[in-house]
């Protein structure tokens, strides 16, 4: 397998261009966090790495902007923006190899989706290299914009079948100088959905309000950053004890919310990830719990299931009675043994009338279907 | 256009719903860029999403082009009508399907206003994308437009609320996209369709995301003697981690036609007024709310008036969403214009725009909503004068090269439409408006869906280049492209 690492966007259009005419099958590839995520698809021929393609281009601290490589390691731009009491809002799991890229291609998410939105709600703008080797600009590194299409939303999530995401530009957020938490606790997984929605709906401003469940015990945890944190952090205490849950309060948290994010990856077990609503995550709960799983998530209804780790036919058999018993939610499955991916569709969502216009979109695209081909849904 | 194809339209919803008498055509012949008027062959209102799907169905078998409308408030050109086009009108779907407060979700026809939205899940919600407009404009417009408003610096877009869409693509599929979960697998077709401007097919059942009423306000509104003073005020705010629920700015000639219109007692001699609200929790919003005050003061605001009560508040709120309505106080006539720029570049783009301005000879009146960088100048102008309103077109075209030179963007909030395509060249190169084509080619290859908008220069959808390859997954038999 050839390794190709563009070092600037004309380059990564030559690479593309030519290999197009040759019909070349490629996988990009940033850090290389999530080479195994998607459907298991024949090895490619050529591996475009992103990794030459980094650096913040221009952080603009007085607009809350910047414009970033898209093989820009997530946690030396972080570092950058931090410098300047700014973050980006993009937190998943920890990896000093993760790249900005792969985690807006996979629309990989933490704990501040809750209140930031998703990658594909901070990307103001995108640079992007087709399999034809053009490249084209969407967007703008303004906040506010509607001039022509949104295409970065389109690449947010498209696992780099469309094409390659080359640059962003990427809306930062203040960073709190403090933070606190609110963790209640209970084995009932109602009180959990409850103590969720009812710190959702009551009158706090909270970063994060997530949920947790493992070894038969439920959490949920609500971190406050503004100027009075504390004091909307007891408020918060308040409301947890109220639904009676056990109620800590976490000065120093970073280490909880380190240790959350990073129950949504596992090395052995099957993780598996679900779009649900708020009201439903109890049932979510209850489902990974007599699969003797833990769950990480959002209380808007982001949620990862981890599945022990079992036999292939046996994790399977585990996926697929998740997926029935919360069916229709979609159940896409992410980390997994890869005798255990290959024996299920990873996607797991019903082919309906979008498969046609997703289809038609990819042939727009990528008409060569050189980019990443085979690991999106359907087959893409 | 046809009398079968007519005659078909009647079947469909019913003869007093298909205007092809031109008094009556009149009425639908602009949207709110009054001056570009096309009057359309004809106009159906479908009562039913259903209809809706029927109707572009016949248009699909019939080639006939054709141009949503909602209620007709965009000020692009976006629902301007075509010569030998069918115009779509969606007013009559006004139904709010389902109301779903726990897990913050509305689910709403195309027709239904913004401000019923709101009203709906009021009092303890509502919908933070809050247009001038919200009195008439439709959701459905709000989604083809990716509208914003005052508070969207804090709230976001109207993209970063809808979760869900049934839409009619131009071959009269209805296609499902999202829905009320959130980042639901597959390509973000619901990303590309918010904001498309009303060019890749009809959405006939939104699904949004509301959010819970804010516990407490508090609202002041600060004058200057500079712009710069005042743009400083804004950068420091944001500079120290404040992000208030609205910052807006009016300068002296706006300021002026506000206060005539509403007598909201903003002071006349003052060059800049900044309205600023912070929403939040009671004990931030007050923390915050004086630090605020004191960015105020130490850029030298020559005076500081503070709400005391929601009356109050709602009297500088009604001053500045009068702004674009009273302006015929101050001019006979006046061309908006719908730029940004990054926010820290305000004092030289409105220098520059000063000396626009006197170059040719015309005022400018200046709101804008401050946070996000978004520009509303009102460059006005006297028709009756021969050749002044084309001066005041190119005035405003000027000021988008301003916009775009110091890194910002030919629209904010109103879209491209027919107006500005134009200018889409001052953004966007040759590889990027291709780009953009494909995504249209793949909703609507016959380009059957309001052509002649958004690209600068018609395009066809031809073959795509490059061979077609069989994928090793489908030649094993598992899955088919088509
Ligand atoms: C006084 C005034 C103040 C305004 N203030 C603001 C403001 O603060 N912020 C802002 O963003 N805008 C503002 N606008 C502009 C306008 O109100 C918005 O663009 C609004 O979203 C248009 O809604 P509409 O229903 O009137 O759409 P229309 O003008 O009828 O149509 C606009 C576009 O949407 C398409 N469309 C309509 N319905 C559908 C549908 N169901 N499916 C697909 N496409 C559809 C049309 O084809 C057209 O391209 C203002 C306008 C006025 C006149």
């Amino acid at each position: 397998m050839d390794e190709i690492a563009p070092t600037t966007i004309e380059e990564a259009s030559g690479t593309l261009r030519s290999l197009s005419s040759d019909s070349v099958p490629v996988r990009f590839l940033g850090g290389g966090t999530k080479s195994h995520w998607g459907g298991a698809a024949p090895e490619p021929d050529v591996v475009v790495r992103t990794t030459s393609l980094a650096g913040v281009v221009e952080h603009n601290a007085g607009d809350l902007t910047a414009v970033v490589l898209a093989g820009t390691p997530l946690i030396d731009a972080q570092k950058a923006f931090g410098a300047a009491g700014q973050m980006l809002a993009i937190d998943p799991p920890e990896s000093t190899r993760a790249t900005i890229g792969g985690a807006i291609a996979t629309a990989d998410s933490g704990p501040m989706r809750y209140r930031y939105g998703a990658p594909r709600d901070l990307v103001l703008g995108i640079t992007a290299v087709m399999s034809d080797g053009a490249v084209a600009r969407s967007g703008g590194k303004v906040i506010k914009n509607v001039a022509g299409y949104d295409l970065g939303k389109l690449f947010c999530g498209a696992w780099g079948t469309l094409g390659m995401i080359a640059r962003v530009a990427l809306r930062l957020h203040p960073r709190p100088p403090a933070m606190v938490t609110a963790v209640g606790r209970s084995e009932d997984p109602f009180a959990i959905q409850a103590a969720a929605g009812e710190l959702a709906h009551g009158g706090l401003e909270p970063m994060a309000i997530d949920v947790a469940w493992s070894g038969g015990v439920g959490r949920v945890l609500a971190r406050f950053g503004g100027a009075a944190a504390g004091g909307q952090a007891r408020r918060a205490a308040d409301v947890l004890s109220a639904v009676r849950t056990d109620v800590d309060i976490v000065d120093a948290d970073e280490e909880l919310w380190s240790r959350q994010r990073a129950g949504q990856r596992s090395e052995t077990g099957v993780v598996v990830r679900l779009s649900v609503l708020p009201t439903e995550i109890a049932e979510v709960l209850r489902c990974a719990d007599a699969a003797a799983g833990s769950v990480a998530g959002r209380a808007v209804g982001l949620v990862w299931v981890t599945l022990p780790p079992a036999a292939p036919l046996d994790a399977v058999a585990a996926v697929e009675e998740l997926r029935s018993a919360l069916a229709p939610r979609v159940c896409t499955v992410l980390d997994a043994p890869i005798e255990v991916r290959a024996k299920l569709d990873v996607w797991g969502a019903e082919l309906d009338g979008r498969m046609d216009l997703m289809r038609r979109l990819k042939q727009q695209f990528d008409p060569a279907g050189i980019c990443n081909p085979g690991i999106f849904m359907g087959g893409i | 256009m046809k009398d079968r194809f007519l005659e078909e339209l009647r079947r469909i919803c019913g003869r007093a719903n298909v205007l092809t008498n031109p008094h009556q055509l009149e009425t639908y012949a602009s949207d709110g860029l009054l001056h570009y008027r096309v009057r359309p062959p004809a106009a159906v209102l479908p009562g039913t999403a259903d209809e809706v799907r029927r109707i572009v169905r016949a248009c699909f078998l019939e080639s006939v082009p054709w141009v949503a409308r909602g209620s007709g408030t965009g000020l692009s050109g976006g629902a301007l009508p075509i010569e030998d086009g069918l115009l779509i009108v969606l007013s009559r779907l006004r139904h709010i399907l389902e109301i779903d407060l726990p897990n913050q979700r509305i689910v709403v026809e195309p027709g239904v206003t913004n401000l019923e939205i709101s009203a709906a899940v009021g009092p303890t919600h509502f919908y933070p994308p809050d247009p001038s407009s919200q009195v008439v404009c439709s959701i459905g417009g709000n989604v083809a437009e990716n509208s914003g408003g005052a508070h969207c610096f804090k709230y976001g877009f109207t993209t970063n609320y809808v979760t869900g869409l049934e839409i009619v693509l131009a071959d009269g599929e209805v296609v499902t996209l999202g829905g009320k979960e959130l980042d639901l697998p597959g390509y973000d077709l619901l990303g590309a369709f918010v904001g498309s401007e009303g060019t890749l097919g009809i959405a006939t059942r939104i699904t949004l995301r509301v959010a819970p009423v804010p516990e407490s306000w508090r609202t002041l509104v600060a004058y200057f003697d500079s712009a710069d003073r005042a743009g400083q005020t804004v950068s420091d705010i944001v500079a120290a981690g404040i992000v208030p629920g609205a910052m807006e700015m009016m300068d002296r000639l706006a300021i002026r036609a506000c206060e005539e219109a509403t007598h909201a007692g903003y002071p006349l001699d003052t060059a800049v007024a900044l309205i600023v609200e912070l929403d939040g929790p009671a004990p931030e919003c007050d923390e915050r709310f004086d630090q605020v005050v004191a960015l105020c003061r130490r850029n030298e605001a020559t005076g500081v008036r503070v709400a005391a009560d929601e009356a109050e508040r709602q009297l500088i709120w009604k001053a500045r969403k009068a702004a674009f309505a009273s302006m015929g106080r101050v001019s006979k006539s006046y061309y908006v214009q719908d730029s940004v720029i990054p926010r820290t570049r305000l004092p030289d783009v409105l220098r520059r725009i000063d000396e626009l301005s006197e170059s040719y000879g015309l005022s400018v009146a200046n709101v804008f909503h401050a946070g996000d960088g978004n520009l509303h100048p009102l460059v006005c102008y006297d028709p009756t004068v021969p050749g002044e309103a084309e001066k005041a077109e190119r005035l405003a075209g000027e000021i988008l090269e301003a916009s775009v030179d110091a890194g910002g963007s030919i629209t904010g909030e109103h879209g491209v439409g027919f107006d500005k395509k134009r200018y889409m060249p001052l953004m966007f190169g040759d590889d990027d408006l291709g780009a953009f084509q494909r995504l249209r080619c793949a909703f609507d290859p016959q380009q059957l869906v309001n052509p002649g908008k958004v690209m600068p220069t018609p395009r066809l959808c031809g073959e795509v280049p490059g061979p077609y390859r069989e994928h090793p997954i489908e030649r094993a038999g598992l899955a088919e492209r088509f």
